[in-house]
């Protein structure tokens, strides 16, 4: 049995989590894989920690990935990387968001997660939003954009990628969207 | 021939919703609750379905089982709390049976994902005296409704779906043929000894039940979707629902016997199994529902919950080290990172009631929604939290005792509709002075924006009859200078409100309005 391809999405309610990964599990869909992907949706996401598995190969069980078996783990917020990282392997791609999403009811902001990181995982690409965001015009395609990141390490076919941001944004959106991918693909390695 | 075969992404939900449709059901009924609310939601899309949010689980199943007698096939959705709510009408919906196809969905949240509790509704099944089945991901759970309208229409009695989050919110593909069955038309005929349960009538019916109990357990012995797969006799899995891709994940060449029906039980089958296996791992989230009843079959070469834990979600990882005794170490990554707890969404209008309560009332007890996160810092204003509805009725038991200070309660506008206001009867009839605060967002906001009796439309968005606050206070017993209609973003006249509410010696009930912030967002764009 080939191996499953596991890439692994997180960070903070309202980062457009749920939407990426809508978006790469069902292009890994259309490109011919099974896939499946998981979240938990209510109470604990109002303002919690969030995550979204995906998982696709020729046959695929589990819609968890099991510990140590990410091959991409995507972090839309730095500390959040940190409570994923049992998830990962020395070797997991970590595309690694420089976002801070402040807890309102602490003030205590971990310090020095990148350099921490990096002692114990040796593929860390850090993206800076800012400049990824000047690039694509807005905040909101942000989610996107590092998909387009992503699939310079996925076996899933441009094509599919394409139709699967097709059908899961709003209509109207799709050329900004497709922008972001792209300019994130091109942009971020 | 080439029938119309169609290949999809589904989550669980999704899938539930297309395979009721599919099988000719017409009539969808339920009550919000987490993870079970995508079914209704999909379903109330096709046009050629009636569907309905029910003011809850217990009018749900009443409804349904209407439909069903009347000849629909019907779907009931709720989350595993809400089966609790709607377990009388379940109980006696086993003895009168159905005409069209009755499927209850129970959707159970292991790991209390956004729940009260951690209940595992196999039990009912086995209480009520009705089969379950339980699919494993999406295309069962496309494949399983289906089965479930027809074990239903074929044992004439309610099948229980029961999924959980991990089956209900996780997308795989479905493939099926894409059709609507077409039922023939059915319609209510008389037959008082089947659906009127007077006791004369129901001792029969009893004697039904169980002769049926023992067919669908004959049945179960047949049923390809109990399904065995033999690969070697050292080590077999008996297992069900999302644990089996767990276990398959993590013991890809091991045997199994998956059971897609769990309740009953098929005994000649599992022991079969049993006998083949050197050693049979019985591997099931929260209870030993199969664990005791396979035991009593006396097989001594069984392990269940003496490895797995009766609480929480399993995963992969958890299933093989608690048969190897082996744990992937956590890294030491040298950086803490503090819990991210729910919160009261930034900008909610209610947050300022929250901000406030402390002042006028050392006990406040709240209620199932968003605002039961009033529990939480920096408001700490929530005692208790048990049920829905239960604000008011457990506010009126600790008045009866501690009738001194001036008790709160906190309820949302759908739960206040779902079961509030048989409280609120109960304490004018029972001359108890609390202040009910109803916390109106104009929806059903925690489970994703449904509407309910307060909002004025239905599940389609049609308009329709909204439930007066004033005239019901009125109609209940709170007199006019006991109940008021603030608004939420008026904090000087909620506090005025307040003030003056905490200090009557009567009943009173006041209402604070303010949309929900997520809802305003949407309704923007």
């Amino acid at each position: 049995m080939d191996r499953i391809f596991n890439i692994l999405i997180v960070g903070v309610g309202g980062q457009g989590i749920i939407l990426a990964s809508d978006i790469a599990s069902k292009a890994a869909a259309l490109a011919g894989f099974d896939s499946k992907k998981s979240e938990i949706h209510g109470m604990s996401q109002r303002g919690g920690s969030v995550f979204s598995h995906v998982r696709y190969g020729s046959k695929v069980y589990s819609p968890v990935i099991p510990l140590r078996q990410t091959d991409i783990l995507v972090s839309l917020e730095e500390m959040e990387t940190v409570r994923w990282a049992d998830f990962c392997s020395k070797d997991t791609i970590i595309i690694l968001a420089k976002n801070r999403v402040a807890m309102p009811e602490s003030k205590d902001y971990p310090e020095n997660i990148e350099e921490a990181l990096k002692k114990t995982f040796k593929n860390i690409i850090t993206v800076d939003p800012k400049e990824i965001v000047q690039k694509i015009g807005k905040p909101k395609f942000f989610n996107v954009a590092l998909l387009g990141a992503v699939s310079n390490y996925t076996k899933i076919d441009e094509p599919s990628w394409k139709k699967a941001i097709e059908e899961e944004v709003p209509a109207g959106a799709f050329d900004e969207n497709w922008n972001a991918f792209s300019i994130g693909k091109s942009a971020i390695k | 021939m080439s029938a119309n075969i169609v290949k999809k992404f589904l989550s669980g939900n999704e899938a539930i919703s297309v395979g009721a449709y599919n099988a000719g059901c017409s009539v969808g009924t339920g009550y919000p609750g987490t993870p079970s609310t995508e079914i209704l939601e999909n379903f109330c899309k096709y046009d050629d379905v009636y569907s309905e949010w029910s003011v809850n689980e217990k009018v749900a199943l009443e409804v349904g089982l209407g439909a069903s007698l009347a000849g629909a096939r019907t779907l009931v959705t709720m989350k595993h709390v809400g089966v609790n709510v709607a377990a009388d009408p379940l109980f006696t919906a086993a003895y009168t049976g159905i005409k069209g196809g009755l499927v209850i969905v129970s959707a159970d949240d292991p790991n209390l994902h956004s729940s009260q509790n951690e209940q595992d509704n196999r039990n009912y099944a086995k209480a009520a005296k009705i089969p379950a089945l339980e699919p494993s991901d999406s295309q069962e759970a496309y494949d399983f409704t289906k089965l479930a309208f027809e074990i239903s229409e074929k044992f004439d009695t309610p099948v229980f779906l029961r999924t959980t989050t991990r089956i209900a919110h996780s997308k795989g593909t479905a493939e099926y043929v894409d059709s609507r069955e077409v039922l023939k038309h059915r319609e209510f005929e008389r037959n008082p000894k089947k659906y009127v349960m007077v006791p004369a009538f129901a001792r029969e019916r009893h004697f039904v039940v169980e002769d049926r109990i023992k067919l669908l357990a004959e049945y179960a012995e047949t049923l390809d979707i109990n399904k065995v797969e033999i690969s070697n006799s050292k080590i077999g899995f008996i297992t069900s629902g999302i644990s089996y891709n767990y276990v398959k994940e993590s013991y890809p060449d091991a045997s199994f016997l998956k059971l897609g029906m769990i309740y009953p039980l098929p005994k000649k089958k599992i022991s079969d199994f049993i006998n083949k296996m050197d050693k049979v791992y019985i591997v099931e989230e929260l209870d030993p529902f199969f664990e005791t009843e396979i035991r009593s079959y006396g097989f001594t070469n069984v392990e269940g919950k003496r490895l797995f834990p009766i609480t929480g979600e399993f995963s992969p990882d958890l299933i093989k080290s608690a048969i190897t005794g082996e744990k992937v170490e956590n890294y030491n990554i040298g950086v803490k990172v503090p819990p991210r707890l729910p919160a009261l969404c930034p900008g909610c209008p209610h947050r300022t009631i929250f901000g406030m309560l402390r002042k006028y009332s050392p006990i406040i007890t709240g209620d199932i929604g968003c605002y039961t996160l009033g529990v939480m810092p920096p408001f700490d204003s929530l005692d208790t939290c048990v049920d829905m509805g239960a604000s008011i009725t457990v506010a009126h038991g600790i008045d009866i005792v501690d009738n001194k200070r001036k008790i709160v309660s906190v309820i949302g506008d759908s739960t206040f509709a779902h079961s509030g206001i048989t409280g609120l009867i109960n304490a004018a009839y029972n001359k108890r002075n609390i202040l009910v605060i109803v916390l109106d967002n104009g929806t059903t906001a925690m489970t994703g924006m449904q509407p309910n009796p307060f909002t004025g439309e239905t599940i389609k968005r049609e308009e329709t009859f909204s439930l007066d606050y004033g005239k019901l206070a009125e109609a209940v017993g709170i007199d006019s200078d006991n109940f008021a209609t603030v608004d939420a973003y008026k904090p000087v006249e909620v506090e005025a409100a307040l003030s003056k509410l905490t200090k009557t010696k009567k009943l009173s009930l006041l209402v604070i309005k303010g949309p929900c912030v997520i809802l305003k967002g949407k309704k923007k764009k």
